[in-house]
């Protein structure tokens, strides 16, 4: 197996306006590494709802971007205040976000069933007043 | 039908990307909530949506979209066409509501993407 590339992110859980600016930079990378085009197309997707995420549940975090020759792999980080029900999170159309989310676009409930969708593996393990952690990986 | 061609039909605005007005397009979507858009767009290049907010250029940026219409007179500022410029994505804004938006390309032989 050959080296890995590890690119970190810390997400401003503040500005709505910047959010995505990390998914874009991870999907120009992936770009000039030669990554696959569908490759790409997911871990854009997967990453970017993971963002918006991020700022409108839980004030930011932090975003692991690992690339190796396998598939890339993502970890999002937050200290936000956890997912009470997964189960539930994961039904398209459920969400909890605030209206004003819903006015720009998002919070429709489809941020965690797109997640699942673009990625090959998804796993979350949250903590209530803790935090929640998102891995998801994409084959190459 | 191409960009140029779509700003035409649709009377629209063309706010930016006129290098890009012979960009051939095929496939359309239509919808102003962003997470449907990544969820359902497919191989769309076109996204029509009366949402103005840069969160509409960065769900383009994520799907390789090269043209974003803005319905209803919706009128992106220039932060988000700066935007727009940086990811080489064309903006137009037209006056028509979605749905005569839609009709109009539709007509003109564009489709919906699946």
């Amino acid at each position: 197996m050959g080296d890995q590339l590890i690119f970190t992110y810390v997400i401003d859980g503040n500005d709505f306006t910047r959010a995505g600016e990390a998914s874009s930079s991870v999907k120009n990378k992936l770009k000039m590494l030669g990554v696959n085009s569908e490759a790409i197309r997911k871990v854009a997707i997967a990453m970017y709802e993971g963002e918006i995420n991020m700022v409108i549940h839980a004030d930011g975090g932090t975003i692991t971007v690992t690339i190796s020759d396998s598939d890339i792999t993502m970890v999002l980080a937050d200290t936000g205040p956890g997912i009470p029900d997964v189960e539930k999170a994961m039904q398209e159309g459920y969400s909890t976000a605030r209206e004003e989310v819903r006015s720009l676009g998002f919070g429709a409930g489809m941020g965690l069933p797109n997640m699942k969708r673009f990625s090959d593996e998804m796993d979350i393990r949250t903590v209530i007043g803790k935090g929640t952690t998102i891995t998801m990986k994409v084959y190459l | 039908m191409t960009i140029r061609e779509m700003q035409e039909v649709l009377g629209a605005k063309f706010l930016y990307g006129k290098e890009h007005a012979d960009v051939d397009v095929q496939y359309v979507f239509s919808a102003d909530m962003m997470s449907d858009v990544l969820a359902f767009c497919g191989k769309c290049s076109v996204l029509i949506t009366g949402l103005c907010n840069p969160q509409v250029v960065r769900t383009a940026e994520m799907l390789d979209i090269c043209c974003i219409i803005f319905v209803r007179g919706k009128m992106p500022d220039e932060d988000m066409l700066a935007l727009a410029r940086g990811k080489s994505i064309a903006v137009l804004a037209t006056e028509h509501y979605m749905f005569t938006t839609c009709g109009i390309l539709y007509g003109n032989g564009l489709r919906g993407g699946a």
